[in-house]
């Protein structure tokens, strides 16, 4: 049992100071901590597996041929030709008023119909998306159709660009997982810090606990079950702080529909990993309170 | 009940405090111990109430040898033994009642059927209207009762008690020496470590073990052959 069950009178032997010493208000800060960081590496995680998978077979044809109506017979030609590929899932070409309309954006101009803008000579450009598959044959497969389409249009792979990114996200994730790790063995450092500290002052009580015949179970119990009360009542402060701050996070984080940060969510499973961190931080503060006190006590005749 | 044979004590690398201790305690015998100050009294007592182990020798207590017996073991036997000690021990944040039925809870007699014994043992040593007081708040001569009555509320087979008259008066030191002396009618095995020579003339039968210098002096030989039947 996380909390062992105590004779309420054997309870009276330790003396009741609830939440007078630092240990509780230590585990609330490192509770906050470990949550918000877990909160960010399973976001990160999410949001680097979501990328990765939207660029994994990805890519962008983009032919530059001077000629307009050249350039466009070549890119629907190409498109249909590339359709034709049993490897290829889907090829889409971009219109150009899409193409204007984001474009648009770094010109001021959201409908794209500036008029600089409107007199720029544009590329077109196909999307394609690769079935899973052997990506070099693939590749090579794509650029002799690309050479017999649309000579001289070049190639655009997504992972090119979006890669490093992908991985600059899932390294965060990883150090975000590491940070959880980290303040969860400072938590147990904590805990045994604060397990030797409460043998040490109440040393007395023990020792005569002892030559009345208590078991190391009976006084392991006894602190087990404070300490694990001091710290529930840590990881509870914590937990609430770190629920509001992510909260917060996530109603700002609504208006946010663009982009990479567009991505980014916990989903059902990093809500419930986050319900359960506390639990298990309870958990893990009574196991190590408990095989913290039984070592000690084993020192003892 | 209790023997110790060629025992020998030593804490760390220094030269032994108690050398070649033996004896042989009867079941419900009464034996004083007396020695100057440093001849290792409280040691003695020590391993007699299982606080520390011999470096060397036999102990066997209740038939039983201690030496070599796992930790686990050990409370069961503590259960059996009272102890009072010199600095009384009590609990700081327990009031007289709670401390005094501390034996008791410690081995797990329940609430209903201790606060009857507690009653009883409070009222005997005088202190009954003071039951929910806190040790700081009483005498030493109280403090002193209360740990007496904590040792002996749970009917110990073996009452080991280190200067328990030490802080009380004359009239309260007969007291728990009359009540000593009844828990050695009714079976048990009390060593009472002390310098009071009248205490010791006042228990007929009492046998004496003196210690100078860590060894135990008993020229006649009634420690290591006690007499067969005290009775």
């Amino acid at each position: 049992m996380i909390i062992p069950r105590v004779p309420v009178q054997h309870r009276r032997l330790l003396p009741d100071r609830r939440l007078s010493g630092p240990t509780p208000w230590v585990i609330a800060i490192l509770m906050m901590l470990t949550l918000l960081a877990a909160a960010a590496g399973v976001g990160l995680a999410r949001s680097a597996g979501a990328i990765g998978s939207a660029i994994a077979g990805r890519v962008t044809v983009q032919i530059v041929t001077a000629n307009p109506e050249t350039r466009a017979g070549q890119a629907a030609a190409f498109r249909r030709a590339a359709a034709a590929r049993p490897f290829v899932l889907a090829a889409r070409t971009v219109g150009q008023d899409e193409l204007r309309a984001t474009l648009g954006q770094w010109f001021g101009s959201a409908e794209g119909d500036d008029p600089l803008l409107k007199s720029l000579p544009l590329p077109a450009l196909v999307d394609v998306d690769l079935a899973e598959g052997d990506r070099r044959g693939q590749m090579r497969a794509l650029r002799a159709l690309v050479a017999r389409e649309a000579p001289g249009a070049r190639i655009i792979p997504h992972a090119e660009w979006l890669g490093p990114v992908a991985r600059l996200i899932r390294s965060l994730a990883w150090i975000a997982g590491a940070m959880v790790l980290l303040m969860t063995a400072a938590s147990a450092a904590v805990v045994i810090m604060t397990a030797r500290a409460a043998l040490g002052t109440h040393f007395a009580t023990i020792e005569m606990l002892h030559m009345i015949g208590a078991t190391d179970r009976q006084i392991t119990r006894l602190f087990q079950r404070r300490i694990a009360i001091d710290t529930a009542y840590g990881i509870a402060l914590g937990s609430l702080v770190a629920a509001a701050i992510l909260l917060l996070i996530g109603w700002q984080w609504s208006g946010v529909t663009a982009g990479l940060a567009a991505t980014a969510s916990l989903g059902a499973a990093g809500w419930a990993l986050l319900l359960a961190l506390p639990l298990l931080a309870i958990a893990l503060a009574a196991l190590t309170a408990r095989q913290t006190l039984l070592a000690a006590l084993k020192k003892i005749l | 009940m209790v023997e110790f044979d060629g025992v020998g004590l030593r804490y760390g690398p220094d030269a032994e405090i108690l050398c070649d201790i033996s004896f042989n305690l009867q079941p419900g015998s009464f034996y004083f111990l007396t020695g100057a100050s440093g001849a290792g009294k409280t040691s003695l007592l020590k391993m007699l109430y299982l606080a520390q182990r011999p470096s060397r020798g036999i102990v066997r207590l209740f038939g039983e040898d201690l030496v070599a017996m796992p930790r686990h073991r050990l409370p069961g036997f503590r259960r059996r033994i009272g102890v009072v000690f010199q600095d009384f021990r009590l609990i700081p944040h327990l009031s007289a009642r709670d401390n005094i039925a501390l034996p008791l809870r410690i081995a797990g007699v329940s609430e209903e059927d201790l606060s009857g014994p507690v009653g009883e043992m409070l009222s005997w040593i005088g202190l009954g209207d003071r039951a929910d007081a806190r040790p700081a708040t009483l005498s030493g001569g109280e403090q002193q009762r209360v740990a007496i009555a904590r040792a002996v509320i749970a009917r110990p087979q073996l009452l080991v008690a280190d200067e328990p008259t030490g802080n009380v008066d004359p009239e309260m030191a007969m007291r728990l020496l009359g009540l000593f002396e009844a828990l050695n009618r009714l079976g048990t095995t009390v060593v009472v470590a002390t310098h009071d020579i009248h205490l010791i003339s006042r228990i007929e039968n009492a046998q004496m073990m003196r210690l100078e210098r860590g060894r135990l002096s008993d020229p006649t030989g009634a420690l290591r052959y006690p007499p067969a039947n005290k009775a």
